[in-house]
């Protein structure tokens, strides 16, 4: 292994162009620049044709906090923020398979109270709860469960929004990130739209 | 409506809208139907190469030329991954080429068909953008589109690859429709905010030792006229890149010279010197930068670029200006102060004659450094200069006094041996009335010197100057110096006869063995209107002064010890 310690982790959001190709381009650069792809999730945002990202990339730290710049750089990708250290929510949603008996269904079943898991399928041997929310949430509830025998964790990765605004005129501390000329963060600058006619 | 037309024909309507005029390639079964229609199109020259990486260099000589953008055709498979290597090299140094490649019929893609290649998916790292056209109606569009991204903003290499019945496929052209774009996600700066500009120019304004880093971004910004305005107006000297060689007028009383690794030690050292460096339009490449913590510490940083994310990539920088330098500059110029700063000048100029690195130690044998000094003499510094890689384009950069905008094209970035033959080409292509000079290394020219077969048939005068040292020079200085001296593989014991060899391609062919002959020569080519080569037959063993070593710092100066 690498000195994966060293590394440092960032929470990168970014709307791109719904079509075949573009994930590849993007996992290139990653890899280009030697960082881990921690966790992905895509999905169609609310704009017809654009999908939305959420991901964790790992690397080195001078690398991988200019991974939002250098991801803009793409033809296909609209914009990409990192906005680790922006006011964010954040979610993962987590499918655990775990061993049951007569025994032990009940105690489960009080753990997935506590927890505010949803229990999605019973079998004779097996149950399988849903659960949200923050990774060290998810993180407990599989430990508390492993002594019962974990089948199968299945999680998704984290999807992020950075958080509203609660008075008027106010910001959230991302406005001052990009009118600060921050080495390797974002910079505000005047632009074509590429929508025009040929130049 | 537009008009019926096959997709070969459309792709050639297109290319004639954007303005091309000449298209480098050689074809092969899945381009056929493209050079099947070509005839029909007279206004479009094409000039038949002897192996793509010729058409991928040649093109991109005559970007960087005129300024347009250069286009390449190959076949699938081989030949389109045979463009790879020149697509990398205007990748690196931000050239705009368009590349049109054949593919295999659409049914065949994905099933390892006969001279299959996945070539988007290998050419992903080394173009600004790329496309696999799937549909006859996304021809014309998707060309506006491709030029679109290849000449603008940062500019770079864009391929399109059409599989074969595509090309074939009845479709419709219609310019005012196709050359619509839609690219949300492509944005191209132009002026930079207020407040950007203000930060940098109170740092100019505060400065006492300012320097300009002024890279390969005035050229491709065509913002010589705001650089030599702004560093007059606040008296500012001018250490250009490598590639922003010819970017700034070396006749000019405040141009310094390039840093680095081989640059002028006084470039180096004035920018170590510094308390302010204002990067405009180049990267700070580790061959200026070396070890990254040693870099100028006593300077403040401005960088100018228009790509955001150039910012902060390498060395951390103090204020950054987003946006097209010409413009950008533009901004700046009525901002700043008219002052004059004679100790700092003084002190360049100290610099300057501390340390003569151009001196060239007199041994008595014809050098690299002596043929570039005797066609900078005779050409009054006004040639149109390519270059290999390696030791002669180091002499090249160091000796030849540029006064001319443009006039310097070499493989910065991907140092790309092989770019000299080709290039020199499609520069002259680009500008036929002018005096184009090649320096060519013995092993960079034996790259690709099958296209002098191209620039004959064509009847190009390109004048081939070969620092012939029988050695890959580069490689003996690194062994020499770095391994201990040991050699290995570096020299060449069997050269061809460059002179025959020009006969055999119907060249004029020459060779110079003395100090004394090398600007007769040089008379005599440039007074003969075909294409010549000149075997200046050089010194075998001989290494490029000053060198600072990769990852060091100004502290590991070495100078040529016998000046
Ligand atoms: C054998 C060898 C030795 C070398 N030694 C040296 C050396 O000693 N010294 C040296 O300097 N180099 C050296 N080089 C070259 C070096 O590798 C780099 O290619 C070079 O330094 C890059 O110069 P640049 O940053 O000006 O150009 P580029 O790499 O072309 O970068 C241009 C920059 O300008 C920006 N830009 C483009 N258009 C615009 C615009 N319109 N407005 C604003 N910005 C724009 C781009 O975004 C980019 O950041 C050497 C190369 C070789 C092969
Ligand atoms: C395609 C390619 N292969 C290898 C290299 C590594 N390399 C850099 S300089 C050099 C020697 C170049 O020899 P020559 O063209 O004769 O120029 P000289 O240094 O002798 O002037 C080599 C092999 C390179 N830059 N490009
Ligand atoms: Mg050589």
């Amino acid at each position: 292994m690498t000195s994966q310690s060293k590394f440092e982790a960032r929470t990168v959001t970014a709307l791109v162009e719904d079509r075949p190709g573009v994930l590849a381009r993007i996992a290139g650069l990653c890899r280009r620049r030697g960082l881990n792809i921690a966790s992905l999730a895509v999905g169609h945002s609310e704009q017809p044709g654009l999908s939305r990202l959420t991901f964790v990339l790992e690397g080195p730290p001078g690398v991988v906090n200019h991974c939002a710049a250098q991801l803009e750089r793409l033809v296909n990708v609209i914009e990409a923020k990192d906005i680790t250290n922006k006011n964010h929510i954040w979610r993962e949603l987590a499918l655990v398979k775990v061993a049951t008996s007569k025994e032990t269904r009940v105690e489960l079943l009080e753990l997935s109270r506590v927890f505010r898991a949803n229990v999605i399928d019973i079998g004779v041997d097996s149950m399988t709860f849903e659960l949200t929310g923050g990774r060290e949430k998810i993180d407990s509830l599989i430990t508390l469960l492993s002594p019962f025998g974990i089948k199968e964790v299945m999680r998704t990765g984290r999807v992020a929004v950075l958080r509203s605004t609660l008075f008027e005129g106010e910001d959230d501390g991302e406005f001052q990130a990009t009118r600060n000329w921050v080495n390797g963060l974002q910079h505000e600058y005047h632009f074509e739209p590429g929508v025009s006619g040929s130049v | 409506m537009g008009k019926k037309l096959t997709g070969g024909d459309i792709v050639c309507e297109a290319l004639l809208n954007e303005g091309v005029d000449i298209v480098f390639g050689l074809p092969g079964g899945a381009i056929l139907p493209l050079y099947g229609v070509l005839g029909r199109y007279p206004e479009l020259r094409h000039v038949l190469v002897r192996h793509e990486q010729g058409a991928a260099h040649a093109a991109d000589g005559y970007a960087r030329a005129s300024g347009k953008v250069g286009v390449a055709f190959a076949t699938s498979g081989p030949g389109a991954t045979n463009l790879i290597t020149g697509l990398a090299t205007a990748m690196m140094d931000s050239v705009p080429i368009v590349a049109i490649t054949g593919q295999v019929g659409r049914a065949a893609i994905g099933t390892d068909a006969f001279q299959e290649t996945d070539i988007t998916g290998a050419t992903l790292p080394v173009t600004k953008h790329n496309y696999l056209i799937t549909r006859v109606e996304d021809i014309g569009p998707t060309i506006h589109e491709a030029f679109h991204i290849a000449r603008t903003g940062r500019p770079g290499p864009v391929l399109i690859d059409i599989p074969k019945d595509v090309m074939q496929e009845e479709g419709s052209y219609d310019h005012e429709r196709d050359r619509k774009i839609k690219l949300p996600g492509y944005r191209i700066p132009t002026t930079a905010p207020d407040y950007q500009i203000d930060a940098a120019v109170e740092l100019i304004n505060e400065s006492e030792r300012p320097v300009f880093l002024a890279g390969h971004g005035v050229i491709i910004s065509r913002a010589f006229d705001e650089l030599r305005e702004l560093a007059e107006k606040a008296q500012i000297p001018v250490v250009t890149t490598l590639l922003g060689i010819s970017g700034f007028p070396e006749n000019h009383p405040l141009h310094v010279g390039f840093p680095g690794m081989h640059g002028e030690a006084y470039a180096s050292l004035a920018l170590d010197d510094s308390d302010l460096i204002i990067a405009a339009g180049s990267r700070f490449d580790d061959r200026i930068v070396g070890n990254v913590n040693e870099f100028a510490t006593r300077s403040k940083k401005i960088h100018i670029d228009i790509d955001p994310a150039e910012i902060g990539k390498t060395v951390q920088v103090d204020a950054s200006v987003v946006g097209n330098l010409k413009h950008v500059l533009g901004q700046i110029i009525p901002k700043v102060d008219r002052v004059s700063r004679p100790e700092w000048i003084r002190h360049v100029e100290q610099l300057k004659s501390d340390h003569p690195s151009l001196h060239i130690p007199e041994t008595g044998n014809l050098s690299g450094q002596h043929v570039v000094r005797g066609l900078s003499n005779v050409t009054n510094g006004k040639a149109i200069i390519c270059t290999g890689v390696g030791q002669h384009q180091m002499w090249a950069a160091q000796h030849y006094k540029f006064t001319e905008a443009n006039t310097w094209l070499c493989s910065g970035g991907l140092g790309t041996m092989g770019y000299e033959v080709p290039s020199a080409i499609g520069a002259q292509l680009a500008l036929p009335e002018a005096l184009v000079w090649s320096i060519c290394g013995d092993g960079g020219f034996q790259m690709t010197m099958m296209e002098l077969a191209t620039a004959v048939e064509n009847r190009l005068p390109v004048k081939y100057a070969i620092l012939n040292n029988n050695h890959l020079g580069m490689i003996t200085q690194w062994q020499e110096l770095f391994y201990m001296g040991d050699t290995q593989a570096d020299a060449y014991t069997a050269n061809p006869d460059f002179v025959k060899l020009a006969e055999a391609f119907g060249m004029k062919g020459m060779r110079v063995e003395e100090i004394d002959d090398v600007e007769d020569a040089i008379e005599e080519a440039n007074a003969y209107p075909g294409p010549v080569i000149v075997d200046f037959v050089i010194e075998k063993v001989e290494h490029v002064y000053p060198m600072i070593p990769a990852g060091g710092s100004i502290k590991d100066l070495m100078e040529d010890t016998r000046v």
